[in-house]
């Protein structure tokens, strides 16, 4: 059976296609004004490419904050909307059985959540009015410091020194390192201040949930390099990275898909 | 729709438009007072609001809490009070209702319960409050401010409740700690007399500490008709009707609407009337709601989920104690009315020292107790905890008790706003996350 994961976040949309289990089809896209029609053309470029059309898939499950812009509209139509929190559990328990918590940090907001028995969600925590937590936080201090969002990982891993960022919104954030850049501290110092500072909301944030190994981290923050060492650190455990950690929730609505149902 | 989705019949309340005549005619009559030769008086929800009673039949007084909210309905005028308050120099962070209310003042102008405004803000001739937070301890004093600043001077008198609490009938509150408060109302008597120049009638004060405790024990009652499936009284609905004990918990007005809403709501148990239709999920959350935005209750119920009540809606103005089987229950009345000013002003001390709402000034667990056990005798399946911004009083260790209910097996969902302050509380967000939670519990949106 053919089913498929819509995953319509604040900035990227990412698409599953699975067939009995298996991952045939996926693919990303950044989020447009228009949010419906980012996820339909990713969605229909993805079938192409696995050589499918809407009518091979039997049932499409769309979560996201966006997920109600394909709920039952053409092209995607996809019978059921999820929360990203489920689909989160569904789609790290599928890739690690053994996970008890998973962090997903999205664009926009960053999420714990405990996992029981089956995937299932025990309790959960979202990061509550400002990006400071989550990977827009990153890019917006990778313009300040005018250098690629991709660098900043390997830049902070070359950092020579440990200095706190107090501020706990990304506008007093950008200010505060404005004033770290106007005091010469090199980027990869200012670089290591915003991952301590992300992984340190981040970790406060889920350890009001609890952290229970195995502890998995998702969302496309987890790609970077930078991000992963003081979160350990701040959660004092080993943290799994699944491959395409940015997926896992689309995946997660494909499985829910090919359950017939949450 | 699910096919399996059972429905309850459900209609409208028939007490509904009284209660709205209630509080209507009340903020009314406030207003009016000085017209028919009456005298207004202003306080909080939990004063002792039977002695002034004892001053007359035409003595109306302001309940500071109930009018804060008002005010937080009306989320225009809501938006002047806050400006006008900040423009003073006070902070955002203190009592939402408490700014919400020097807003008013500040701004000379009254809200009536349907939401119209006028000019003149109608200044109390006293202020009568107990003290048990710490925003109840200042918020007077600032009225009283505000007022001399127009011209106006309001005497003011506080009683000092903050004595301790005890969930135990075996470790009763000392009895020096009760003659403490007699003795301030009876200094408070005194002080009534000469402020007003009236003589005191002790007959009017007996009948209001009588009215009181029927009152607060006909709601507790009310209340517990809730634990039936379906739930006759959805918790939206509720606060529309507790707010009499808190605006008029002495008046006979107050009891005979209650004994009325008792009766109608044990026959909508009987008949099985529901007060959500498709009701298959049972919450109760914690502290004030944030009153602009109680929809959120309409979208609970889209995915059939009812709100039973809670300890505030229980336990603000009703009162329970705990049973020698460690069922909580409806306090039973005292066995005599009281006939003199002494046995009065005992009655009513022993009455109040044990409201629910004040045992977390005290101690956490308390509250947790308590709140464990709604969950357990109205068989409810979560806790909405209202991590009230705007409340410091009410949502002082709401945390622990998040962590001792977690710890007690109930599913809680935490969410942050205030209660009166529109600009602290994020409506999609929270949906958003509600929509996770009820997810999260197997629930599905039943209608659109």
């Amino acid at each position: 059976m053919i089913t498929a994961g819509v995953d319509i976040g604040a900035k990227i949309v990412k698409v599953v296609i699975l067939d009995n289990g298996k991952v045939i089809g996926r693919g990303k896209a950044l989020v447009g004004f228009d949010v419906g029609k980012s996820a339909s053309d990713l969605f229909e470029t993805v079938l192409k490419n696995a050589s499918l059309s809407r009518n091979n898939v039997k049932k499409v499950v769309a979560t996201g904050t966006g997920r109600e812009s394909v709920h039952n509209k053409p092209p995607v139509n996809a019978e059921e909307v999820v929360s990203e929190v489920v689909a989160d559990a569904v789609g790290a328990f599928y890739l690690v059985p053994t996970v008890r918590t998973v962090i997903d940090v999205g664009a926009e907001e960053g999420r714990g959540v405990k996992v029981g028995e089956g995937g299932k969600v025990k309790d959960f925590v979202i990061n509550e009015r400002c990006a400071a937590g989550a990977g827009t936080f990153i890019e917006t201090m990778a313009r300040a410091l005018e250098v690629k969002v991709e660098e900043m990982g390997p830049l902070s891993l070359k950092s020579t020194q440990t200095i706190p960022m107090n501020a706990q919104c990304c506008v007093f954030a950008e200010s505060e390192v404005v004033t770290l850049i106007h005091s010469k501290v090199s980027k990869e110092d200012i670089s290591k201040a915003i991952h301590d500072a992300i992984a340190s909301r981040i970790g406060s944030m889920v350890l009001r949930v609890g952290v229970e190994k195995d502890v998995v981290l998702i969302g496309g923050p987890a790609l970077n390099p930078g991000f992963l060492p003081p979160l350990k650190r701040e959660l004092n455990t080993d943290i799994i990275v699944p491959e395409y950690p940015e997926y896992v929730s689309a995946l997660g609505a494909a499985i829910i898909a090919a359950k017939d149902g949450v | 729709m699910s096919k399996q989705i059972k429905v309850y019949p459900t209609e409208p309340l028939k007490c509904w438009d009284e209660a709205k005549t209630l509080r209507k005619n009340y903020y009314e009559d406030y207003l009016n007072a000085h017209n028919k030769g009456g005298i207004r008086w202003a306080g909080g929800a939990w004063t002792f609001s039977a002695i002034p009673a004892g001053l007359g039949n035409d003595v109306y007084c302001i309940t500071g809490e109930p009018y804060g909210a008002t005010i937080a309905f009306y989320k225009d005028f809501a938006s002047k009070c806050h400006d006008a308050t900040e423009a003073a120099g006070f902070p955002r962070t203190l009592c939402a209702y408490m700014r919400n209310y020097w807003g008013a003042i500040l701004l000379d102008k009254f809200i009536l319960a349907d939401g119209s405004v006028i000019d003149g803000y109608p200044a109390p001739d006293f202020i009568w409050q107990d003290h048990i937070c710490c925003s109840h301890g200042k918020w007077y004093q600032v009225v009283k401010w505000l007022e001399k600043k127009k011209g106006k001077e309001v005497p003011m008198y506080c009683v000092d409740v903050s004595v301790g609490y005890s969930l135990e009938p075996s470790e009763p509150i000392e009895e020096y700690k009760k003659d403490y408060i007699i003795q301030q109302l009876n200094d408070g008597i005194d002080w009534l007399e000469k402020v007003t120049g009236r003589k005191y009638d002790d007959k009017l004060l007996c009948e209001a500490v009588w009215n009181e405790i029927r009152a607060t024990s006909l709601w507790a009652e009310i209340c517990a008709l809730n634990q039936a499936i379906p739930a006759p009284l959805d918790e939206k609905t509720m606060y529309s009707l507790y707010v009499m004990g808190t605006l008029m918990k002495h008046k006979p007005e107050c009891v005979a609407f209650y004994e009325r809403l008792k009766e109608e709501t044990k026959d909508r148990v009987k008949r099985g009337i529901a007060a959500v239709p498709y009701e298959r999920f049972r919450v109760i959350t914690d502290t004030q709601p944030p009153w602009g935005f109680l929809k959120i209750f309409r979208e609970m119920e889209k995915y059939g989920v009812v709100s039973l009540g809670s300890l505030y809606t229980f336990g603000l103005i009703g009162m329970w104690e705990y049973k020698p089987d460690g069922t909580w229950v409806p306090k039973p009345l005292p066995p005599n009315k009281p006939k003199t000013r002494e046995e009065a002003l005992r009655a009513i001390v022993e009455w109040t020292l044990n409201k629910p709402e004040w045992a977390h000034f005290y101690r956490p667990e308390l509250k947790t107790k308590m709140m464990k056990s709604i969950v357990d005798q109205w068989k409810a399946d979560a806790v909405l905890l209202h991590y009230n911004r705007g409340c410091e009083g009410l949502s002082v260790h709401i945390a622990e008790n998040r962590l001792g209910l977690l710890e007690a097996g109930v599913q809680v969902f935490p969410f942050e706003g205030n209660m009166g302050d529109e600009r602290e509380f994020d409506l999609a967000g929270t949906l958003g996350r509600l929509t996770v939670f009820f997810e999260s519990m197997g629930l599905k949106k039943i209608v659109e």
